[in-house]
């Protein structure tokens, strides 16, 4: 295939970053193993290539992926910044009438029919949001630290999210939110995106645990406890990384009041605990809510006194951490309905739900588990052909290569996906032009959430939410998705010193 | 762009975010994969066994509590095809009495994905459904004699009634597009197929279970994996109580064998149905265990098609019931008032045009024009709606406001009953109209909608709710054949009142008019003397055939209990069928039983028969 393109176009071939090609290869190979592994049976023998079946289905996919790669490697780099508002206008919408052609599959509208094939906008609508992103933050003087500007960006984001989630596809959805890491890389401030992520491990940390006993202790909570402390962690890392006194004398003597700070810290909420635990078992989580409703009076204190802004806008962090934290924990349980409640927490893979995602998980386990070390070889494993979780093939298929490649394949695959993302990330900062890099960024930003979340749910380390595994999951329209994403990427990356030749 | 070299530096957080993550998850692998000793026993692929428990399935009582279906254990062969090779073909055909052709055949259909679309030789495929407790414990007997065949217990339907088939309706295997729309089925599931069975089969069916066990090298069972923590136990499905009174549908039934058509009563206050005849019928309990498939072949061959539920599927013209709904519109339009008279002499002769009509006195104010069924005052009546000029700017805003009303009393649309299939019947609007007549009609070319012919078709649950409608005074509650779900609250469609656009004084006039029918019109036959009965007879021309028979009435006046339609196919004039099967159904219910002479009747109706029974 591409020996062809030799030919043509010698010079563009030689500034295509290989690396990535091949780690995409190898990728897709894998990719096709697990397929097999997870849909394969010995009793159907010789149709691991027959179309009917899944494994044989998906080199139809992958063919047609490297396909479209080609196609996209012999176009002209200034195409996708020229088309990129129309085919971002295209996919919202597609994206708005998707729920209206769509046929239900399993309570999603997000599945649009085209003769005996469904394809999944949310899934290829990525690459048109990353291109209009790319190219309105590439407008000469567009700057993400101005407000209007960053608004701009986060609506671009936020308004096909929207659309996603009306089509019931949370999930795909959520992907979207890996973009404000690319709006963080071109300058919005720091803060922001600690907050937002702050939020949800409080969120998420505050009401996972919420029910489970702080060491043993009936009468606390561990969720509450951990979010406290987490604020206080929080808290301190800001000071030690905002409140930098600029005199050198001031900076000794503020790192010794700092190192007091956390000590005493440290020591009150050690002392709450062992009393709770040894004494008298009461809620000692409240000494450390308490400590740090001091902790916000002595950061207004300090903000008087040296009259920075910073330890304001800390303590309003800290301030609004507690709030948070409470008001979230309120509405869930005393404003929502019980059924509303339960859909939260099994939306957010929290609900220990073992008819559910609870069971799924369970299973996941179970496979992965029995990998060992090295697996039980292609096609052996046999927990992941069970289909005792429907997502076998798509969601869930990192079980199959833990279960047939063991631990020796998991982390040859976790290794080429962080290869490949730290490769765009270098690809990305070599960029002549805004657009390149902030379309570069989106790019691995989309891969790092999916292989975060998708691979995180099956260890059972982050909420379950059906997203696929980049070239692994079955099904085209995931694939041809990351192939367009990527290789677009590749494409521009090509034309990198056009301007020098 | 100074900033840009401080920004730059940004790649590192993220670089370093994608190296954490990805460190952390290597570590959990580790202690997953070569750590954790509670996985480790699952190393050995055949170690486990998977058991689905199957919950067992919500029962159906009646309105009073009797019960209707429930449930009998039964047993269904299971294999694992990767554990039967080498099983003594013949000597497992023998036990099961099957032959060996049916057994490849089987098999083959087992492996055949696209028949078995959730197919995998690791676990439990379905070899043969519903054995008898006899032939489960000649099996079970020899079963350690065929490795990879497994025993799984079942429940199937028993039912004490011979009656409703319809509304319960039966459960089944699952096809494939249940196995693809619903995650919860798996091949060999069973699943709601008519009536309530299907229309609450996710409240009926419960949560199944599954049990992990541990197998030795040999595959005896050892116990469960981890003491069964990882095993969930099945959630019983929820219990139904129909709104269905079973002496009332035995009665139904009875009264129509050899009959075409249907019977339906509704509760007027709540909307519950009290019986819904669909004649002919069939004996629920042959649809149960492996002889469904054949039944169900038998009754969809039979010319009279008795699976067909006529009581929501039967769309038929309603004929002069019909004429008490035009009667509230007309009132309610301000073209007639309950003393307006029109002449009828044999019929409604205008322009050319004749809607032939019966001898009675001539002109009728509505009282009398409503019991003795006349045609020609419900002609008028249209006729002048539609050629009223000073409210409807055209004859097609006459005919919308028409439909409008028409609408509000439940027709035209499908009513909602919580049963599956039900047809939405036909109204025409001024658009069809304009298209048939392609534009040129008036109220003449459309005269027959006034006396439900024409383009009208209501199914005999909407006639039924037109009595129940009357019955209120002006609203309906959707009909529902189900009272009750166990521990969960009635679905708001079936609680919530639908008010039609004609104010409740007006069926003052139309009540008065279908007592007088019951007293001294049309439908004497169904007086009482312990209660005040309401009627309206139709006959419905058929073009086809002999006309049908239609009775559409309530009782008591006040506080009414019940409302009934009875429609019998080819059955001539409405008093020769309907009337009377109403009077008795009425009877029944409202006294609970039939007198001794109501008894004499019953049995003779019960022998009428219209067509021939094989």
């Amino acid at each position: 295939m591409n020996a062809k393109n030799k030919k043509k176009a010698p010079s563009l071939l030689g500034s295509l970053d290989w690396l990535t090609i091949f780690i995409y290869l190898v990728l897709l190979a894998l990719g096709w193993m697990s397929v097999c592994g997870a849909s394969y049976d010995y009793d159907q023998a010789g149709n691991i290539l027959d179309f009917s079946s899944r494994s044989g289905m998906q080199i139809v996919w992958i063919g047609t992926s490297l396909l479209l790669a080609l196609l996209i490697t012999m176009l002209d780099d200034r195409i996708f910044e020229s088309l990129s508002y129309i085919i971002y206008l295209g996919f919202l919408a597609l994206l708005l009438a998707t729920p209206f052609l769509a046929h239900d599959i399993k309570g999603s509208l997000s599945w649009i029919k085209i003769g005996s094939f469904s394809i999944q906008p949310a899934e290829f609508a990525k690459f048109g949001v990353a291109l209009c992103l790319a190219k309105v933050m590439s407008i000469y003087g567009f700057d993400v630290r101005n407000w209007r500007d960053l608004i701009i960006g986060i609506a671009l984001i936020v308004l096909p999210m929207g659309l996603i989630v009306m089509q019931k596809e949370t999930g795909s959805a959520l992907v979207y939110s890996a973009l404000f890491l690319v709006l963080y890389r071109e300058g919005m401030p720091g803060c922001i995106l600690f907050t937002a992520i702050s939020a949800v491990v409080y969120f998420v940390v505050g009401v996972r645990f919420a029910d489970e006993p702080l060491w043993g202790i009936e009468q606390m909570s561990f969720g509450h406890g951990l979010v406290m402390l987490l604020i206080q962690i929080f808290t301190v890392g800001l000071m030690l990384t905002y409140t930098k006194s600029s005199s050198k004398g001031d900076s000794r003597k503020g790192s010794s009041s700092r190192r007091k700070l956390i000590g005493t810290l440290l020591t009150v909420d050690a002392a709450a605990m062992l009393f709770a635990k040894y004494v008298y078992p009461c809620d000692a989580v409240w000494v450390m809510v308490v400590a740090n409703g001091l902790l916000v009076l002595y950061l207004l204190y300090l903000s008087l006194r040296e009259r920075m802004m910073s330890y304001l806008l800390i303590a309003l962090f800290t301030l609004g951490s507690i709030g948070f934290f409470y008001s979230t924990h309120f509405v869930l349980n005393n404003v929502l309905e019980p059924h509303q409640q339960t859909r939260i927490r099994v939306l957010l893979g929290l609900e220990d739900d073992p008819r559910g995602a609870g069971y799924n998980v369970i299973q996941a386990k179970i496979a992965i588990g029995s990998g060992g070390l090295k697996g039980k070889g292609f096609l052996n494993g046999t927990q992941t052909k069970l289909k005792y979780v429907p997502e076998q093939d798509t969601d869930f298929i990192f079980c199959t290569v833990g279960e047939e490649e063991g631990f020796i394949g998991c982390a040859v695959v976790l290794l080429l996906f962080l290869t490949l993302i730290l490769r765009l990330l270098h690809l990305a900062e070599r960029q002549p032009y805004t657009f390149g890099r902030v379309y570069g960024y989106c790019v691995l930003s989309i891969f790092l959430f999916h292989v975060f979340i998708n691979v995180g749910m099956v260890l059972g380390l982050t909420p379950v939410i059906g997203i696929p595994l980049p070239f692994f999951s079955y099904g085209g329209s995931s694939l041809w998705g990351f192939t367009i994403l990527l290789f677009t990427f590749l494409r521009i990356d090509a034309g990198r010193d056009r301007m020098q030749r | 762009m100074e900033g840009n070299y401080e920004l730059e530096k940004r790649k590192y957080v993220i670089g370093g975010t994608a190296v954490v993550i990805i460190i952390v998850y290597l570590i959990r692998l580790f202690t997953l994969q070569l750590l954790s000793e509670d996985f480790k026993i699952s190393a050995d692929s055949n170690a486990f066994l998977k058991r689905i428990q199957y919950p067992a399935r919500g029962a159906i009582s009646d309105r009073n509590g009797k019960l209707l279906v429930y449930n009998q254990p039964a047993y269904d062969v299971m294999v694992i095809m990767k554990e039967q090779q080498g099983v003594d073909t013949l000597d497992l055909c023998e036990s099961l009495d099957i032959t060996r052709d049916w057994y490849e055949r089987r098999m083959e259909e087992i492996k055949d994905y696209r028949r078995n679309p959730g197919y995998s030789p690791y676990t439990q495929q379905l070899f043969m459904s519903q054995l008898s407790t006899e032939e489960f414990s000649r099996f079970q007997e020899k079963l350690f004699r065929f490795p990879g065949f497994y025993i799984q217990k079942r429940s199937i339907r028993q039912y004490n009634y011979p009656n409703a088939a319809h509304l319960l309706g039966d459960v089944g295997e699952v096809g494939p597009k249940d196995i693809e729309e619903d995650n919860y089925y798996r091949s060999g599931d069973y699943i709601g197929k008519l009536g309530v069975e299907r229309s609450y089969e996710t409240m009926l069916r419960g949560e199944k279970g599954m049990e992990s066990l541990l197998r030795d090298v040999r595959g005896r069972i050892k116990g469960r994996y981890q003491d069964g923590k990882f095993d969930v136990a099945p959630i019983p499905g929820r219990n139904l109580t129909m709104s269905i009174d079973i002496e009332l549908q035995a009665l139904g039934e009875r009264l129509m064998k050899g009959k075409l058509g249907s019977i339906v009563a509704i509760e007027p206050s709540t909307g519950e149905v009290l019986c819904m005849v669909s004649s002919p019928t069939y004996d629920p309990r042959i649809m149960t265990g492996r002889q469904r498939g054949k039944s169900q072949k038998m009754l969809a061959d039979d010319p009279h098609k008795p699976l067909l539920n006529r009581g929501i599927m039967g769309q038929y013209p309603p004929g002069s019931t019909f004429k008490t709904s035009q009667a509230l519109t007309f009132l309610q339009e301000g073209i007639i008032t309950p003393a307006s008279a029109y002449p009828c002499s044999h019929g409604f002769h205008f322009k050319g045009l004749k809607v032939g009509c019966h001898a009675h006195g001539s002109p009728l104010p509505l009282v009398p024009a409503i019991a003795t069924s006349c045609n020609g005052y419900f002609c008028w009546g249209l006729y002048y709606m539609f050629g009223n000029r000073q409210k409807y700017k055209t004859v097609g805003d006459a005919m919308t406001r028409w439909k409008d009303h028409m609408v509000s009393m439940g027709f035209g649309y499908k009513l909602g009953i919580d049963l599956p299939g039900e047809k939405r019947g036909m109204i025409p609007n001024a658009p069809f109209y304009d298209k048939v007549y392609r534009n040129r009609w008036s109220g003449l070319t459309v005269i027959s909608i006034s006396i439900g012919q024409g383009e009208v078709n209501l199914t005999p649950l909407q006639i039924a709710n037109l009595g129940a409608t009357i019955a209120n005074r002006g609203y309906y509650i959707v009909p529902h054949v189900v009272k009750e779900v166990q521990g969960m609250p009635l679905d708001t469609l079936y609680i919530r009142k639908h008010h039609t656009m004609v104010q409740p004084k007006h069926y003052d006039a139309v009540i008065e008019g279908m007592r007088q029918a019951v007293l001294g019109g049309t439908c004497r036959a169904a007086n009482s003397s312990s209660y005040e009965v309401c009627g309206k007879t139709g006959t419905a021309q058929n073009p086809h055939g002999q006309d049908h028979s239609v009775f559409m009435g309530f009782a008591p006046r006040e506080n009414p209990k019940i409302a009934i339609c009875v429609y019998v196919e080819n059955g001539s004039w409405g008093a020769t069928y309907g009337v009377p099967i109403g009077a008795l159904m009425m009877e029944q219910y409202i006294n609970g039983r039939l007198s001794e002479e109501s008894e004499v009747t019953a049995s003779e109706f019960e022998d009428r028969h219209l067509y021939k029974i094989n």
